[in-house]
């Protein structure tokens, strides 16, 4: 299955959801938070949001900014 | 006038009362209520272009600010090792502020607004609750777009946000921001960067006094926080002075030469200028005006 992630294509081996995709990130525990295409998906949804083909993922941490 | 003024300072302080005429060190100041927001320190930095997270910490730490601006950007999938910025906050002592910084759009702010909020929560900081939004109209001025910060700000407070908005200098748009329920107007002194200070002084105070003076429908507790443009520490003696209830900055420490020590000077510039808007300065005069009497001079005076 193909989505978007951040920016650049990515293959996933089957379906999945957006708690799966971190862990195959090494994110599981990282603070970020998950936008699938463009709506915000909270942390307590992870585990049972499933992906689709063709999803645009954000997934966005804090940086230093002004 | 003075008396007054100094009443002032000993009444809105927590601290023991202490003669401001006589005290060895500077009264504290009040600290600064945004909506349901407290911070003790008037001044609130930036944490972006930082030559070190170390030097970060440091500079914050001088600065005695207790609140921190932050910016949500993609996760660097790539590079696994590079530390987190959150690894040099001390989170258990700083509001974090998540801004809305590269938000071109309306739409695009409110997503990074609640994608700020969402990291916050899962760090249970207190910031999770506001925002600092911008909605720029290019990236060769990064000034306000007005009309899309208004739209944004209108949809973050139905949201339940507290939204403190960066906006330009211009006292209808501040009132509007105001209206739809921003809990702070953040006028930008000069363009992000620029280190320009305070470009339009006199545009900088009709925003103060439209947001502050009740014979203009505004309110004297509503805080006015000039963010942007401080490009040294007289640029936040200027918009204190100009009746600004703090500044917030990040260039003008970042990119000192040496971060840590304009930290320093930058708390001590808002501390002269808190006190100064508040002591009633003399007015301006083209002539001189001796200090020392006349009377009894043994000299001969030109012209006399």
């Amino acid at each position: 299955m193909r989505i978007e992630l951040n920016g650049q294509h990515k293959e996933l081996d089957g379906p999945a959801t957006v708690a799966q995709l971190l862990l195959s990130l090494g994110l599981e525990r990282a603070p970020c938070a998950v936008e699938v295409n463009a709506q915000l998906v909270r942390k307590a949804l992870h585990p049972t949001h499933a992906l689709a083909e063709g999803d645009r993922v954000e997934v966005v941490t804090l940086v230093g900014g002004g | 006038m003075l008396e007054a003024a100094n009443a002032e300072i000993l009444m809105t302080t927590d601290q023991p009362r202490i003669n401001v005429r006589t005290a060895p060190v500077s009264p504290a100041l009040p600290p600064l209520r945004i909506g349901s927001f407290t911070l003790t320190s008037r001044l609130v930095v930036g944490t972006g272009k930082y030559r070190d997270y170390a030097t970060m910490q440091a500079a914050i730490e001088a600065s005695g600010a207790d609140c921190v601006t932050v910016a949500v950007r993609r996760e660097r999938l790539v590079d696994a090792e590079g530390r987190s910025i959150l690894d040099f906050l001390p989170l258990e002592r700083l509001t974090i502020l998540p801004n809305t910084a590269g938000c071109f759009t309306a739409d695009d702010a409110v997503r990074v607004s609640r994608l700020g909020r969402e990291i916050l929560e899962q760090l249970g900081n207190p910031g999770a609750g506001w925002v600092k939004l911008e909605v720029l109209g290019d990236r060769t001025t990064l000034l306000p777009d007005p009309v899309g910060t208004l739209e944004a700000c209108k949809e973050l407070v139905k949201d339940g946000f507290t939204v403190l908005c960066y906006s330009s200098d211009d006292p209808i748009i501040a009132a509007r921001l105001r209206d739809a329920g921003a809990a702070s107007v953040m006028p930008a002194g000069s363009p992000i960067g620029s280190g320009r200070g305070i470009a339009n002084p006199a545009a900088i105070r009709m925003v103060i006094d439209r947001l502050k003076l009740a014979e203009q429908g505004g309110s004297a507790d509503y805080p006015v926080i000039v963010d942007a443009g401080v490009g040294t520490a007289s640029d936040i003696v200027h918009a204190m002075e100009l009746g600004a209830d703090g500044v917030l900055l990040n260039t003008g420490i970042a990119h000192a030469q040496d971060p840590i020590r304009m930290a320093h000077a930058m708390r001590l510039a808002l501390d002269a200028g808190w006190h100064t808007a508040r002591a009633g300065r003399i007015p301006r005069k083209l002539y001189a005006n001796a200090s020392s009497p006349w009377e009894g001079v043994i000299t001969h005076i030109p012209g006399e």
